[in-house]
């Protein structure tokens, strides 16, 4: 492997190990605010315990988002330096916006939460909790305007004497049209993990304590709603994608030849690379209504996108790598949807008070891995089905890297991250453990005086 | 606007030295003056609802920086890319020993994150020691404004100088004064009584081993420099607290803008040939996006300011550390 392949593996590594924690803290904020909320209003003892349950999930949570959330800031610098040099005029203040206006009330907020149960009016500690929660989306909300312009680029102008973007509409970058679809999108993917891990935890434990069935209940109606949003987001998403990049949807298909009233192959055997698969089944139009809203619609093909991009931009490839595009398109949606199937079948089993059959039980535990996994593919297909693009149209992969970096320096650093970013997971995961086999309400002789005291 | 821009740069930068440089020293100073889980537990607790907050200031630092001026964010990453990413590896784990360590039961694990808690401190501040002191040298910057050289050396080479090693062993030393002096201010007890004692000895001694360069060199900055220390160390000593914390962050604060300023217009320098080096017009983004920083900044830093202030107020009791007898 050369520096670009490294750097390229290293920024795969570290983004997508981040993107485990942060749909988890944007949706369990959200739960947290709200069961405050609830205990609030009902001054029911439940609602306060599952409040501080889940708010202890969030503060770990929290935690490992921050800090590879702050490796992302620096990465643009330290591996893609020329690619900060000719963007970092649209692409830079996306991110010191967002550091100066959400990091900071999430942060500050957050401890505000955790620290000032006995040293805040309820309602102005219920209104940390929500304030967390916004800035959250506000975070996601900028931070997918950064996205977007890689995947559309817009709002800037060419210097001619420089060959640098220069930024001509903050508020034209903030709307870009894939961030208004990728937003709603990426939202309803972290309502649908966060409710996983509430479902799991809330079935693990349900025997327990009967407790927990509120939180298992509460998980699962969250990975359903979060799947039927997830479901409509995208199918606006991926028409969007369409317009801005056919060849995106070309290769998730593996579309080669311009088709009209193209199917869709749920499954297919064999190369889809250029060949034809020996075994698929596919359902009839459904790809030209995904791309295009019409059964009868025309979507391009690979081949003719590639003679096109070549008249444009220049000779070169512009194809991605289509089997990856191809399934992990697939396995997106498959999978995403086995889990809210599961979710709905739980809810369904338990419904007026019934009991759950016991395998059911003895695999939910596994459930957040489902949607965990949509939206890691979800990424790995936005991604890698852009290359060679890393802003679509503007400029490639390879003309972004750090100039002067050598591999032995990417080689040592992504060294250090796996092993540091491996030790945190086991931890992490242990911590969800332990934490979730503490009993929900304190038990009357065992609890302390100052059970509301945060244990440091 | 430019030069405007590059103040925000460089305040963004002193709060952040200033701020997480008191809770980076009292993480590597729990295990020193706290005896006992008990005592850690309480020296941790004294930065528990801010270590956080402050870190922000670097996200806002480093945002800004590449925001207003990316060649300047683009040159310093790429150029010191390995001392930056241990920063960065240090951080995490000293972010997640603060979080974790009271989430879960034994005295086992919680010495473990303690312990990991003051390496991964020490090693932070030991590091942007000797990147300061690098980047007042100057880096290698070629012609178009990159870091040239081979493997591992190229981005360590710049801290393997004396000067890095001194700025090293001083942004330490001013680490644990800065945290010495925050603990005195925040506990009560035996931990307050040890880090004023600590306070007062590290204060006395900079200022000897300042007036010793001073004399040498004969700067009226390090007299200065010299009269301070000894200054937060009385201070400390003697309980005005306050006062001796605040001197802290003050001597912390000149020593980061006097880093940023040492080149005057020139933000980053060559040590190649004068011509490469990195100045501030030739660093900064275009008018519109300088404008709009603007327009943010304004809007919102001093919001950033007020609330973090509130928490401060809200979180102003001190943290007892002595037991109290069941």
């Amino acid at each position: 492997m050369d520096v670009l392949d490294l750097t390229r593996l290293q920024f795969a590594v570290v983004t997508i190990y981040h993107y485990f924690f942060v749909p988890l803290s944007i949706s369990l904020a959200a739960v947290t605010a709200g069961l405050e909320i609830a205990w609030l209003r009902t001054r029911q003892e439940r609602f306060l315990h599952l409040t501080k349950f889940v708010g202890k999930l969030l503060m770990i949570t929290f935690a490992v988002g921050v800090v590879t959330g702050l490796v992302q800031e620096f990465q643009f610098g330290l591996g893609w330096s020329r690619f900060a040099t000719f963007y970092g005029d649209v692409f830079g203040p996306t991110l010191a916006i967002e550091g100066m206006l959400a990091f900071f009330l999430e942060a500050t907020f957050l401890a505000l939460w955790y620290f000032g149960w006995e040293r805040l009016p309820r309602l102005l500690h219920a209104a940390t909790i929500v304030i967390v929660a916004v800035g959250t989306v506000l975070s996601a909300f900028i931070i997918l305007a950064a996205n977007s312009f890689m995947q559309n680029p817009v709002a800037y102008a060419l210097d001619p004497a420089t060959g640098r973007a220069r930024l001509t509409s903050f508020t034209d970058l903030l709307l870009n049209k894939v961030n208004l679809a990728a937003f709603p999108h990426t939202l309803s993917g972290a309502v649908m993990v966060g409710g996983a891990l509430l479902l799991a935890i809330g079935a693990w434990r349900l025997k327990a304590e009967p407790g927990f069935g509120t939180l298992a209940k509460l998980g699962a109606w969250l990975t359903v709603a979060g799947g039927a949003c997830t479901a409509i987001t995208g199918d606006h998403l991926g028409k969007v994608i369409t317009q801005v990049q056919p060849m995106k949807m070309a290769a998730a298909e593996a579309l080669y030849t311009t088709t009209t009233g193209a199917p869709f192959s749920v499954f297919a055997l064999g190369d889809v690379s250029g060949g034809k698969p020996f075994f698929s089944i596919e359902l009839p139009w459904l790809l030209s209504i995904l791309a295009k809203g019409s059964p009868t619609a025309t979507v391009q093909g690979i081949d003719d996108l590639q003679a096109q991009y070549v008249a444009q931009y220049g000779p070169g490839s512009y194809i991605p790598m289509v089997p990856v595009a191809f399934w992990t398109f697939r396995l997106m949606i498959g999978i995403g949807m086995l889990a809210m199937l599961a979710a709905a079948y739980y809810l369904w089993s338990t419904r007026k008070g019934r009991k759950p059959h016991r395998w059911l039980m003895r695999w939910l535990p596994l459930i957040p891995l489902l949607p965990a996994a949509a939206n890691t593919l979800g990424w790995i297909f936005t991604e890698t089905a852009r290359q060679p693009w890393l802003a679509f149209g503007l400029t490639k992969v390879a003309d972004g890297l750090s100039p002067g970096l050598t591999a032995s320096e990417v080689l040592a650093s992504l060294l250090g991250f796996a092993v540091i970013y491996g030790v945190l997971a086991v931890v992490w995961l242990r911590l969800v453990r332990h934490i979730s086999r503490q009993p929900l309400a304190p038990l009357p002789a065992a609890a302390p005086a100052t059970e509301l005291a945060p244990a440091y | 606007m430019i030069t405007y821009w590059f103040a925000l740069v460089v305040l963004c930068w002193v709060l952040f030295f200033v701020l997480e440089g008191f809770d980076f020293g009292v993480g590597l100073l729990a295990p020193l003056l706290g005896r006992d889980d008990h005592e850690r537990g309480a020296i941790i607790r004294t930065v528990g609802p801010f270590w956080d907050g402050n870190e922000v200031w670097l996200v806002a630092a480093i945002g800004v920086t590449f925001a207003a001026f990316p060649d300047w964010y683009a040159a310093l990453l790429s150029g010191l890319y390995l001392p930056m990413v241990a920063v960065l590896l240090l951080l995490a784990v000293r972010g997640v020993a603060l979080e974790f360590r009271g989430k879960a039961d034994g005295a086992r694990w919680r010495r473990g994150w303690d312990a990991a808690l003051a390496v991964s401190s020490a090693g932070i501040v030991l590091l942007w020691g000797a990147v300061l002191a690098a980047l007042t040298h100057g880096l290698a910057l070629g012609a178009d404004g990159q870091v040239t050289g081979a493997g591992l050396a190229r981005s360590l080479g710049p801290l393997g100088t004396p000067a890095a090693g001194l700025g090293a062993l001083t942004a330490l030393l001013a680490a644990v004064l800065l945290g010495a002096t925050f603990l005195s201010l925040r506990t009560t007890g035996p931990v307050r009584r040890r880090a004023q004692r600590l306070a007062a000895a590290l204060g006395t001694g900079g200022a000897v081993g300042l007036l010793a360069v001073a004399v040498g060199t004969g700067s009226r900055v390090l007299l200065a420099g010299a009269a301070l220390s000894v200054g937060i160390g009385m201070l400390a000593r003697y309980g005005r607290e306050a006062v001796a914390f605040a001197g802290a962050a003050l001597g912390v604060a000149g020593a980061v803008i006097a880093v940023f300023t040492a080149h005057g217009a020139v933000v980053l320098r060559s040590t190649l040939d004068p011509a490469w080096s990195l100045t501030m017009t030739g660093a900064a983004s275009s008018a519109s996006a300088l404008r709009l920083l603007t327009v943010v900044g304004v809007i919102v830093l001093p919001g950033v300011l007020v609330y973090q202030g509130f928490s401060y107020w809200i979180f102003r009791r001190r943290v007892a550390s002595e037991r109290i007898p069941s």
